[in-house]
């Protein structure tokens, strides 16, 4: 029995370490609004105390917000302010900011978690009334402009928000709450669009 | 909705964002082998309750996930004012008689 169960393990171990990005190729789209799924990305978790910011910033080759709800972004790479220790590091051009943070010797924790987050995109006219369905802040212009990011909740599940233009968003959320948020999503560009 | 300034976040957010974590201001005897049984059961089970103004500790969950401490009316609901982790209790509420 335990043979069967071994050879069992051996079949299935060869399709498993592929990559399988969750949600891969969804997409909703709707009137003034669309949801699909971003590419996968590298991104850190970033904790520091004040006195390392300078250093960690000079290595990651952009300047760590220090006001709440703010962004800053260079080259494919953004970091997104979520505390006053803490900001999330999401690098697109394929560099990886675990390796930059490697080389600074002040005090400071980087974890990745490029695996662990989805990106959904969310753009469009009615993109702003799509997350408020889910979203119980304040993303009017004023209140949250292109580059404002925050750690919020959409329904039942947390997120963090990126908007990226005036009409564009960034929704980062765990990868086993993505169908949820994709599903819910989904849903609240249809009735925004209706 | 009740909206909740969050003192590091600087700015009202929805009440959703955050939690609850019990009274503010308790605090935890530096040689705790050597509290008595009645000083420990003080410390760890006897709380306030008032009715009207109470010192409390919230968490904000999810938003910068920071505790900080807020004074809220337990008869109206509303909170009078919120400042962060550490500090002093206020000596003067805005808006509060007495």
């Amino acid at each position: 029995m335990a043979k069967a169960a071994a050879k069992k393990t051996a079949a299935a171990a060869s399709p498993s370490v592929d990559r399988r990005p969750a949600l891969a190729g969804r997409t909703t789209t709707a009137t003034g609004v669309k949801v699909e799924v971003l590419p996968p990305a590298e991104r850190i978790s970033l904790r520091a105390p004040e006195a390392s910011v300078a250093a960690l910033s000079k290595a990651l080759g952009l300047t760590l917000p220090k006001k709440p709800k703010t962004s800053a972004s260079k080259g494919g790479r953004t970091v997104l302010w979520l505390g006053p220790d803490e900001w999330l590091v999401i690098d697109e051009g394929g560099n990886d900011p675990l390796a930059d943070c490697a080389t600074v010797t002040e005090l400071h924790s980087a974890v990745g978690i490029s695996h662990r987050n989805v990106a959904i995109s969310v753009t469009g006219p009615a993109a702003e009334a799509t997350i408020n369905s889910g979203c119980p802040q304040d993303l009017s212009l004023d209140a949250f402009p292109a580059g404002a990011a925050s750690r919020t909740i959409l329904g039942k599940a947390e997120i963090v928000l990126l908007r990226t233009a005036d009409d564009a968003f960034r929704v980062e959320c765990w990868r086993s709450f993505s169908d949820y948020v994709f599903t819910f999503l989904s849903e609240g560009a249809r009735d925004a669009a209706g | 909705m009740l909206l909740i300034r969050c003192p590091y976040c600087e700015e009202e957010r929805p009440e959703l964002e955050f939690r609850n974590a019990g009274e503010a201001h308790i605090a935890r005897s530096a040689n705790m082998s050597g509290e008595s049984d009645d000083d420990f059961e003080k410390f760890f089970f006897i709380r306030s309750n008032p009715k009207g103004i109470i010192y409390e500790r919230w968490r904000h969950m999810h938003g910068c996930a920071r505790f900080f401490n807020a004074v809220r009316d337990t008869v109206t609901d509303k909170f009078v004012m919120t400042y962060k982790a550490g500090e002093p209790k206020p000596a003067k509420l805005p808006g509060v008689a007495k």
